[in-house]
């Protein structure tokens, strides 16, 4: 299966495999977002992105949004809408353009409320939810969709730190038990280097650097694309720690 | 889950009930309510009568009042009503604006321009009154599709906001030529005048004829996107994502409004609020889903025209409000309070 291999943002080239969770890193204007939204097909682009070995030009808008799901940096959350009528949305692929949802629509629905752990509060308004409890509705949503592929965007923004590691931890376990493969973007270095198998880092719209976290997450590469000061603390078990050194920046 | 949507499908024929019984209710009212006092159980039988073709008890008098005045009234504002909420609610939806009304993209601007055009350049006599019906009908989706034109070559893919400001735009400029053209012709401002206030002066059933065919359009198309005005509510891009045609859908959706909103124009003059106050109090009462919310906004908007009308023949009696004046009345106040509780976070 090929996943990927896009010439997006300029001369980005590269392939996600099934079951990898890749993480698109760079400093803000670098590309990240442009590069999700080519692949969800929101954007116009020239080159070649392949979803599942066909080329995404190819596909109809029903069918590319079947093999990828898309969870914006900022969702829209309906206030009105509970948590059951939006995580059902996630079937609209599935649907015919002026049908409405069979039982296996509302089966899938339910399906990834009971996986986020959203049974209690499925009939709740997404205006009445914390944070932390938006983005499982957004997971559990995306989730719905049963497409292959996880675009996230900046998952974890406005989180604090014990909810972006609930976040994480649930995006992990979705990979493992559901087999999705998973392209983000992260500004988190240490929670990037963490969790994805591999780290992309764009800059200006070019990759820079491609391989795993010990390749990518170095002084060298992180002062030059970054302009940042930073120390790597390595920890053999949970990975390496990206510190910013007080003091230091551009220049 | 699926306990939860056994009590969602029993919430919704409630809500569905409720509005049945207010859309009769109203009917009701419309139909017993005059100056000339016919009796409930003779208003009942003489309609049931006409229905199903039975013979009238009432006398010849009676029979025509009812039959050729009342009832045509109350089921034109019954039509209208009805043609305007759903279509503010399909506004509202597919422009994700609260504030949207079914005059958004320049109706209005094109209908008083048309009316005012054959008021003032058309012939006088009997021809006239249809002419002015037809004008306006024009000039509400000219106006709508010019907005959408400009729009579109505004916007990528005719975006919501490029939508409305060409709306805002079509209207300015119709406007300004409508008011152009009156006052070059002030011996006609009154005749124009009266005729944007709105009414729903009948003569027979003449008048029902003519809007039924666009308004049922209008409504079944609009109904038919319930399920898709919801996935349009997490916005353009996500929909896009969820592998909706966001353009065609907004393309289709104002298409049925503009038809269901310029035959209603056509036929009663420019009734406002009735488009936001109906939705929005539904919204408020029984939720947003488009699904509930678009029935509901056809029965509740017919019934609400109705009782609205009933007011207007009856405050001043004999004399009559124009209809336009009693639904501002009363949705001026009530569009405070939505604004106030929009503040809130809704």
């Amino acid at each position: 299966m090929s996943l990927g291999g896009a010439t997006v943002v300029d001369g980005v080239t590269t392939a996600v495999e099934r079951g990898e969770w890749v993480a698109l890193i760079g400093p803000n204007g670098a590309g990240k977002t442009t590069l999700l939204r080519a692949v969800a097909s929101l954007v116009e682009y020239g080159g070649r992105i392949s979803l599942l070995g066909d080329d995404a030009h190819g596909l109809s808008r029903g069918e590319r949004a079947k093999r990828v799901a898309y969870v914006t940096q900022n969702p829209t959350m309906p206030p009105e809408m509970t948590v059951r009528e939006y995580v059902l949305l996630g079937r609209s692929p599935y649907i015919g353009y002026l049908a409405t949802e069979r039982k296996t629509d509302h089966d899938a629905a339910h399906a990834a409320v009971a996986r986020l752990e959203l049974e209690g509060l499925a009939h709740r308004k997404l205006s009445s939810l914390s944070g932390g409890e938006r983005q499982r509705a957004v997971l559990a949503r995306a989730l719905a969709q049963r497409a292959p592929l996880l675009l996230l965007d900046e998952p974890t923004t406005a989180l604090d730190v014990g909810r972006q590691q609930q976040v994480l931890e649930i995006v992990d376990g979705l990979r493992a038990t559901e087999g999705l493969t998973v392209l983000s973007a992260m500004h988190d270095l240490t929670s990037a280097g963490q969790y994805a198998d591999r780290l992309v880092l764009l800059d200006r719209g070019r990759l820079v650097a491609d391989g795993s976290a010990d390749e990518v997450l170095t002084r060298a590469l992180i002062s030059r694309h970054y302009r940042a000061d930073v120390r790597i603390v390595g920890e053999s078990e949970s990975g390496l720690v990206v510190v910013p050194v007080r003091g230091g920046g551009p220049g | 889950m699926v306990a939860g949507a056994t009590t969602s499908v029993r919430r919704t024929t409630l809500w569905l009930l409720a509005g049945v019984a207010f859309a009769l209710g109203a009917f009701f009212l419309g139909a017993f309510i005059g100056p000339v006092h016919l009796g409930v159980l003779a208003v009942l039988q003489g309609t049931v009568a006409h229905l199903f073709g039975f013979h009238s008890h009432l006398s010849a008098t009676d029979d025509a009042i009812l039959w050729e005045i009342r009832l045509p009234r109350v089921v034109l504002g019954g039509i209208v009503g009805a043609t305007l909420a759903a279509a503010g609610a399909a506004y509202q939806g597919v422009f994700r604006n609260p504030l949207a009304d079914p005059y958004l993209l320049g109706a209005a601007a094109g209908a008083g321009l048309g009316a005012t055009l054959a008021v003032v350049y058309g012939p006088s006599g009997g021809f006239a009154d249809d002419l002015v019906p037809v004008a306006a009908f024009t000039g509400a989706a000219f106006a709508v599709v010019i907005a959408y034109v400009l729009g579109r070559s505004a916007g990528a893919g005719a975006s919501a906001a490029a939508l409305v400001l060409a709306g805002v735009t079509v209207a300015a400029f119709l406007t300004a030529v409508q008011t152009y053209v009156q006052q070059q012709n002030v011996q006609t401002v009154q005749e124009v005048y009266s005729w944007l206030l709105g009414r729903l002066a009948t003569s027979g059933w003449h008048q029902v004829l003519i809007v039924l065919p666009y308004a049922v359009f209008s409504w079944t198309v609009i109904l038919l996107h319930r399920r898709l005005l919801d996935v349009l509510a997490v916005g353009d891009e996500e929909a896009a994502a969820l592998g909706v045609r966001v353009a065609r859908v907004r393309l289709i959706v104002v298409a049925a409004a503009t038809v269901g909103t310029a035959a209603a124009v056509a036929v009663s003059g420019l009734i406002g609020f009735v488009g936001i106050i109906v939705p929005h109090t539904i919204r408020l009462l029984a939720g947003g889903s488009y699904r509930l919310l678009l029935p509901l906004a056809i029965l509740i908007g017919g019934g609400f025209l109705v009782a609205t009308d009933v007011l207007a023949r009856t405050i001043i009696s004999p004399a009559e409000l124009p209809i336009g004046v009693v639904t501002a009345f009363f949705g001026a106040p009530f569009f405070a309070l939505v604004l106030r509780t929009s503040r809130r976070g809704i």
